[in-house]
């Protein structure tokens, strides 16, 4: 897995006081990514394709990797804020696409709804944010960080192939470091929020709900509910593709966001 | 000198298969209360609860509850009620709360009024004191980690706050907000019971609590790092401007007496057998390491230092973790014996002292003679023993040990919390 970081440009603004950090590569409109609740694992092949015709921004999200934690924030809607405030001050201020990962996608939504004309699409991919009708989304509190990794993928071998048998220790710190500020970020209830799925009827933002076959972090159940309660939103399953579709699949995962946006 | 009795009331259900070697696991947070048999937790409630007023009897100076959740090993989950019990069915021992669990507390006031009404009705014997607690405690109420240090201290300043100001007061802090503080139910004591806080080595709580001059109470830790521990308290007593001294140093240890040698090995065998405290030497349980280490529950740096270091410190501490793991395999399959190692280990580092009141009382004396601790308290009746077992060595201590251990107490000049003043290092009037 590609970490390295000079070859990207490495953008940085400074939100409430504090530095948010992000990698940048790649020309033409902008995407902008927010990563898992497991943090930033630096440039992955997944942004390079979608660099093939886009300026793709991954954010630090503050309090991961190498952005300032906001010891005051409670909430991903107080993330959500600081990163649309983030985005305008690194001079992306418009044809901004919005994708969210996962917790990510939960900060994406979050903020597509305090700016209901501002982006030109949104994408959850696997994203928390709403309650599932049946299940619940997965619980990093009873898992090992490593373990709850893995549950990412559909199988253990998918997470292998990425990975290797045991990640690498700067991978390993990353995880276990990144959960801390998610825990103080949702606890209870834990990865949902009650109030974001009236708020999401009034987005009109094109948005893709994609999610993995095989996700077993974020039920489907959470695709359906954002699906009820957006007006303007499709949902895609990857065939066999766990929660981490853009390390397990990221060439599907791509192609469906290049088609969605209208790369 | 101050002595106490201790038992964390185990779950001892002979027909559940958790007792003993029958191969049914006794994991952290992995067992069903559907097993639980209220009429079983009725009888060790009233045992435990007559054992203590034995306890009262034989001479002991404390009564210590303590207080986990959804766990086996120990039925104090509302401590408080059982010290309110205490409270009016005993006479003389202080009641030696260690602790209740301050950051699961949702409404810190409800506690306030709690404590106040124990102490009121003991006619002002309650110690107070207050825990952190494990990541068990965090899950099972479902308390932020991440803020768990936060809390724990929002919430003593307000208790402490409660206990000792006239209300109405308002409070609007970081955890906890109320409009109107006015409790009408204040402590005996004035201006509150003493606060007494256990712990197992974490630097951060030996430092407040140093600060806040309140007796530190050591829980069974291994001799060496609690001479660590109690050096660490001193030095930042010093930062702080005070000598601190036995009084301040509290110490929780395994004894067990007997009528003969025999009995004591069979009876002190029993403390690595049963539902006793896995996180402590004497189970056979298994821990779960992400409870223990729930995200941010011991905060982190708050920037990834360089991937170099990181890495660095991320496998040794791996590392570590790994070989523990290991370990702790490799001793599971034997008898008697925990992840700290087996019986005989425990006995020769004095982590478990056993014996008839001739061979015990040197074992103390050693541990005395080396920590110096003016606090201390016997941990008896645990894992197995049952309730023959804990009368039968209630009954030596009344008779032969507590005499010797307040000799001793004298010669070494071990004075305890309620013959100095911790706060201001005065002797309390009339002692």
């Amino acid at each position: 897995m590609t970490t390295q970081t000079d070859t990207h440009t490495q953008l940085a603004a400074e939100v409430a006081g504090l530095k948010v950090n992000a990698l940048q590569d790649g020309s033409g409109p902008n995407i902008v990514v927010f990563h898992h609740s497991t943090g930033s694992p630096g440039w992955i092949p997944f942004y390079d394709l979608l660099a093939q015709h886009h300026t793709v921004t991954a954010i630090d999200m503050p309090g991961y990797g190498q952005s300032e934690r906001p010891s005051w924030a409670r909430h991903p809607r107080d993330i959500a804020i600081m990163l649309h405030s983030a985005i305008h001050k690194m001079g992306i201020d418009s044809d901004a696409h919005l994708v969210g990962l996962g917790f990510g996608g939960w900060v994406a939504a979050e903020l597509a709804t305090m700016h209901l004309h501002g982006l030109d699409s949104l994408t959850l991919v696997g994203a928390a944010g709403v309650q599932p009708e049946e299940g619940e989304i997965a619980d990093v509190i009873f898992y090992e960080f490593e373990e709850y990794v893995k549950l990412g993928f559909s199988s253990d071998d998918a997470y292998a192939e990425v990975f290797g048998d045991q990640a690498a220790p700067e991978l390993k710190e990353l995880w276990d470091f990144s959960r801390e500020m998610t825990a103080r970020l949702t606890w209870k209830p834990w990865m949902f929020n009650r109030q974001l799925p009236p708020l999401l009827q009034e987005l009109d933002t094109p948005t893709l709900l994609l999610w993995g076959e095989h996700d077993r972090v974020t039920p489907i159940g959470v695709a359906e509910v954002y699906d009820a309660n957006l007006p303007n939103s499709t949902l895609k399953v990857i065939e066999g593709a766990g929660h981490l579709v853009e390390l397990e699949n990221p060439q599907a995962a791509a192609d469906y966001i290049a088609a969605h946006i209208g790369a | 000198m101050f002595i106490g009795y201790f038992t964390e009331r185990p779950y001892q259900d002979f027909d559940s298969g958790w007792v003993g070697a029958t191969g049914r696991e006794i994991e952290d947070l992995g067992m069903t209360n559907g097993d639980y048999d209220p009429k079983v937790g009725a009888e060790l409630y009233n045992r435990y609860l007559d054992e203590k007023v034995y306890a009262e009897e034989m001479g002991f100076d404390g009564l210590m509850l303590n207080e986990h959740h959804s766990t086996p090993f120990c039925m104090g989950g509302v401590m408080n009620v059982e010290a309110a019990i205490l409270a009016r069915i005993t006479k003389r021992a202080k009641i030696v709360l260690l602790g209740n669990v301050l950051p699961i507390w949702e409404d810190p006031l409800w506690l306030a009024e709690e404590l106040a009404e124990i102490d009121m009705i003991s006619r002002g014997r309650l110690v107070t004191g207050w825990v952190r607690g494990t990541g068990r405690e965090s899950v099972a109420h479902n308390s932020q980690a991440p803020f768990n240090w936060e809390r724990f201290q929002e919430a003593h300043d307000f208790v402490v706050k409660a206990w000792s100001t006239p209300g109405p007061f308002r409070w609007e802090g970081e955890h906890y907000q109320y409009r109107y503080v006015n409790p009408w139910a204040r402590p005996y004591q004035d201006p509150h019971p003493q606060i007494w806080i256990p712990g197992v080595m974490s630097r951060n709580t030996v430092k407040w609590c140093a600060e806040h001059r309140y007796p530190y109470v050591m829980l069974a830790t291994e001799i060496e790092p609690t001479k660590q521990s109690f050096k660490y308290y001193d030095e930042v007593a010093q930062e702080n401007g005070y000598e601190a001294s036995t009084e301040h140093h509290g110490y929780l240890f395994k004894v067990h007496v007997d009528e003969t040698e025999e009995l004591a090995e069979e009876a002190g065998r029993k403390y690595i057998s049963g539902p006793a405290n896995p996180f402590l030497e004497g189970n056979q349980g298994t821990v779960r390491s992400n409870l223990q280490n729930l995200p941010g529950l011991t905060s982190r740096t708050q920037l990834l230092p360089t991937v170099s270091t990181f890495a660095a410190a991320a496998r040794g501490r791996q590392d570590a973790q790994q070989a523990a793991l290991a370990e702790k395999d490799a001793e599971v399959d034997k008898q008697d014996s925990d992840a700290f190692g087996t019986y005989e280990e425990q006995v020769n580092k004095y982590s478990i002292i056993t014996g008839t009141p001739k061979t015990v009382i040197p074992k103390i004396r050693h541990v005395l003679e080396e920590l110096r601790p003016g606090n201390i308290f016997f941990w008896d009746g645990d894992g197995a023993m049952n309730h023959d077992d804990a009368m039968r060595s209630l009954r030596l201590f009344g008779e032969e040990v507590i005499p010797a251990v307040r000799e001793m107490g004298k010669e070494l000049d071990l004075k305890g919390a309620f013959e100095v003043n911790t706060g201001s290092g005065a002797a309390f009037p009339g002692d």
